[in-house]
């Protein structure tokens, strides 16, 4: 029973982990970009929410401020590539890392700015109720959390691999020249997966929000979410939400079972050991160059 | 405009290009070492704080602008390097003169291990392994409190060497000049370095490992290599800091440090020792620049004077954004720029250093 | 006994079979070309030897020593020098360090005494200084010493990259297409410099080539390779005009056509 809540609220942690991991991973397939600040884009999301359902702000009614701030997100992701990341087309993977990095500080001063430093928590229909079945009661807001990332998870999966936009994306990750030969819009898709990934940071972010209270510098758990995204497979998105469950299972486990110094550093130990035997994650995507 | 006619190789070789510019880096020195009689106590520890943060940058450029590694952890080092040395004077009773430099050893022994499973890694997986090396090292710390004192921290001693005290606030222009020696030892290890075959293999892995292998070069030693001499320099900027703040915890040296420090150098100028100092002036100078403004801003409007948490932070990032956006070789690329167009004047070309349009390869295939 | 042996080497990339049990010696102080259409293999050869890849069969032997024990890196030492098809120098630096780096190989030096620059080091670096620069008078660079690869025509940067490779002063030098998007005056030269390698040098060159006026004109011996298996070994005018390996470039007759006729 103790064990179920365990799991439970350790998925669900690791659902939204491994939706942030998601983002990253969304960026990085279509642009090799790894976007450091997505922690930070999952805070933003969820403080736009909040921003707009919390009555000492806008208070607008809960299902309608969750699309508009998903939309507002993907349109934040959207101009942030046309106005900055358009002016490092070409330039190395580690001049972007550092970029973004900036911006994650950046962005934080900011929402601190408008919403404050202290904690609050987002007025939200399905936090703090219950769900009852068989004897067994677990919180609806960590059910939803798991729901919705799978949800997504395979659609996110399909629109990559079927669709012809999601193939056009990967295309111009893996040769930007020759995508642009066969009449690929290059620059307007990099544009368009900065929105997705905005939009996705903005569920992990309402979801993340629905389950506590959030700050400004919720965004630090970027860095997790990105060990996640290494351990599961940084090229794949079912991978990154596998990294992600992981770790979110084994922070509670490791805290109850292992003495209390080392629960912390037993992602990052892990992101370690997989980075020295088997770096590129678990369900490892990587071929070999032809020189 | 100039004309260098050279008659040797040596001059290819020398430290300096020509006789001219070696005579206005004597200018340089000389300016240097008069300070302490011009300024005040209070600038002259700060321009000691910011030699030991040059010290500090010059490590991480060795691994970033030189050998082309990402590292996003190296507060780990200056962590390693400045608990090694306090470590040793207390608990072994070492005195600096030996204890300085073995921590620095230790530091750059530590770098070379924990280099050995990095040099497989590439691009991203080289920093978030990075990161996850720095944030071990702050645990590992707290872990290790018996030895460490932990979260309490430990005060670092006054440097004495042969009798002689070097305290920050007894005899700040003793301590000015002994970290001026240090900083100019480290700047001629560098130079060194870009001048021998070391140096050059460095350069190689950088711009092509699977090239660098062809002529001969041991990409995973050599890259090990560079990691300890980067952690040993790194280490020695963390002996002084210890010195310098008087007191240290694992809190000191956290990823934050790490993250800033590599933006820094981008910011003064990747690739070059100018670059190290530049970026190390930002660092340095940054808190108290704010300060200042904000002073004169709260002057100026009469509010009160409220902390913003995370404005230093925020700063540093707009002023990287800034640079990477419209100047990405750093203060020094654009001071670089400015020197050629007063020495080609008035033939300074506009697109002179225009960049090539480059596409994106995919990193995966290697 | 040859300088170098290829001795029935094999290799697989997951379902296609890049190189087939191919074997061929080559000797010392001899051309030797390496022709065929694109996917035959040929630079999939030079990557066995330059010990990228490891074969899946078979051996290779350099001196009469096989060299499959050996790590990439140490291939140079044993005097062998490569260049790459698609120009793998080191952008940020200028063409006299990228000479320089050739020298990796003769370094004496070690990490300490470099980095305090003893007198010893000094005088080694004249000495590299003064080889490479012997490289930069055979292959006329003199006008590019300082100039920073990034900004040098295609043509210079193909100089440079065999010029990096003779500064190794190897016994074996493998060329891969030395002449690919060169013009004809350039590809000339190109025929000269290898003469020239030859028979002033000493030195063995082994090349990827599909100039068939360059292999004819400069090589001893040529194989023509085609989907990894060997086609033809021999003299180039005997290469050339084996059937096989005209079918392989051109194709056959048609039987109807022949009918017909």
């Amino acid at each position: 029973m103790d064990v179920l809540q365990l799991i439970v609220s350790g998925l669900a942690n690791g659902c939204v982990y491994g939706l942030v991991a998601m983002g990253f991973v969304l960026i990085y397939k279509a642009t090799e970009a790894v976007n450091f600040a997505q922690g930070d884009f999952m805070m933003l999301g969820a403080f736009i929410c909040l921003g707009l359902t919390n009555p000492q702000f806008m208070g607008l009614p809960f299902w309608i401020s969750v699309p508009v701030a998903i939309a507002i997100m993907g349109a934040f992701g959207y101009a942030l590539d046309l106005v900055i990341l358009r002016r490092m087309f070409g330039q190395s993977q580690v001049a972007v890392i550092i970029l973004t990095i900036a911006l994650g500080f950046v962005l934080r001063f900011i929402a601190g700015l408008i919403w404050g430093h202290e904690p609050i928590s987002l007025d939200s229909p399905i936090a703090g109720r219950d769900v009852r079945f068989g004897g067994i009661v677990l919180g609806l807001d960590e059910i939803m959390v798991i729901g919705v990332t799978v949800l997504l998870t395979i659609v996110l999966y399909f629109y990559f691999n079927r669709t012809k936009l999601g193939v056009a994306m990967q295309a111009s990750s893996q040769n930007q020249l020759a995508a642009y030969y066969m009449g690929i819009p290059v620059k307007r898709i990099q544009s368009l997966i900065w929105a997705l990934a905005g939009m996705v940071a903005a569920v992990a972010g309402i979801l993340f929000a629905s389950k506590g209270s959030i700050d400004p510098s919720i965004g630090l758990l970027g860095i997790k979410a990105f060990a996640a995204a290494v351990i599961g497979g940084f090229g794949s998105l079912p991978g990154a939400l596998l990294g992600g469950v992981i770790v979110g299972l084994i922070e509670p486990f490791a805290s109850r079972y292992i003495a209390a110094g080392y629960s912390q550093i037993m992602p990052y130990l892990l992101l370690f050991v997989i980075l020295v035997f088997r770096p590129h994650g678990i369900l490892a995507q990587v071929h070999r160059k032809k020189v | 405009m100039r004309t260098v006619f050279k008659t040797s190789y040596d001059a290819d070789i020398n430290l300096f290009r020509h006789a001219a510019q070696r005579n206005w880096y004597i200018v340089l020195l000389a300016a240097v070492l008069i300070l302490p009689f011009v300024l005040s106590d209070y600038a002259i520890g700060e321009m000691t704080n910011l030699l030991i943060w040059s010290i500090a940058c010059m490590g991480l450029m060795i691994l970033v602008g030189q050998t082309g590694q990402a590292s996003l952890g190296h507060a780990a080092f200056l962590a390693v390097g400045c608990y090694a040395n306090v470590l040793l004077q207390e608990r072994l009773g070492l005195p600096f003169i030996l204890s300085f430099p073995l921590g620095g050893l230790i530091a750059g022994i530590a770098g070379a291990l924990i280099a050995m499973p990095m040099t497989k890694l590439h691009g991203v997986y080289l920093a978030i392994g990075t990161i996850a090396m720095a944030i071990l090292t702050d645990d590992l710390i707290v872990l290790a409190t018996p030895l460490t004192n932990g979260v309490t921290g430990l005060f670092a001693p006054d440097i004495e060497i042969f009798g002689y005290n070097f305290n920050r606030y007894g005899n700040p222009n003793g301590l000015y000049f002994l970290i001026l020696g240090i900083t100019l030892l480290v700047v001629l290890l560098y130079r060194n370095l870009q001048r021998s075959p070391l140096g050059r293999s460095f350069a190689a892995i950088r711009d092509s490992e699977i090239s660098a292998q062809a002529m001969g070069v041991n990409v995973a030693r050599t890259k090990a290599v560079a990691f300890g001499i980067s952690a040993g320099v790194t280490g020695l900027a963390g002996a002084l800091i210890g010195h310098f703040a008087g007191i240290f915890n694992n809190e000191t040296f956290n990823i934050i440090l790490s993250i800033q420090l590599l933006l820094a150098i981008v910011i003064g100028g990747l690739g070059t020792i100018h670059g190290a100092f530049f970026g190390a002036a930002v660092i340095a100078l940054l808190p108290q620049t704010i300060a200042m403004g904000r002073d004169a801003l709260n002057q100026m409007i009469g509010s009160g004077s409220i902390a913003i948490p995370g404005l230093e932070a925020a700063i540093f990032g707009g002023i990287l954004i800034a640079f990477i956006l419209f100047e990405p070789q750093g203060i020094y690329g654009r001071w670089f720029k400015i020197r050629t167009w007063f020495e080609l004047f008035p033939f300074y070309r506009r697109d002179m250093f225009r960049r090539q349009k480059s596409y994106l390869k995919t990193e995966r295939m290697r | 006994m040859s300088l170098l042996e290829i001795d029935n080497v094999t290799l697989r990339f997951g379902g296609v079979t890049a190189v087939n049990q191919v074997s061929f010696n080559v000797e010392e102080g001899e051309v030797f070309a390496l022709v065929g259409p694109n996917g035959a293999g040929k630079s999939t050869i030079f990557n066995l030897i330059s010990r990228i890849y490891d074969p899946a069969e078979g051996d290779i032997r350099f001196d009469g020593k096989s060299i499959l024990n050996k790590a990439p890196h140490e291939i140079a030492r044993l005097g062998i020098a490569r260049t790459f098809q698609n120009i793998e120098l080191f952008e940020q630096a200028t063409v006299l360090q990228n000479l320089l780096v050739g020298r990796h190989r003769h370094r004496k030096s070690n990490m300490l005494t470099e980095l305090g620059f003893t007198p010893f080091v000094r005088r080694e670096e004249r000495r590299h200084r003064e080889a490479i620069e012997k490289v930069i008078d055979f292959l006329d660079l003199q006008p590019y010493r300082e100039k920073y690869i990034a900004g040098l025509p295609y043509g210079v940067r193909k100089v440079v990259e065999m010029g990096r490779a003779l500064a190794i002063e190897p016994r074996l030098l493998l060329l891969d297409e030395p002449a690919s998007g060169l013009s004809v005056e350039e590809t000339q030269d190109v025929a000269f410099w290898v003469e020239d390698i030859k028979k002033q040098m000493g030195v063995t060159v082994l090349m990827v080539e599909h100039d068939m006026h360059l292999v004819s004109s400069v090589s001893d011996r040529v194989l023509a390779l085609a989907d990894g298996k060997m086609l033809s070994l021999g003299k180039p005018h005997e290469v050339q005009n084996d059937p096989k390996v005209i079918e392989a470039y051109i194709g056959v007759a048609d039987e109807t056509e022949e009918a017909a006729a």
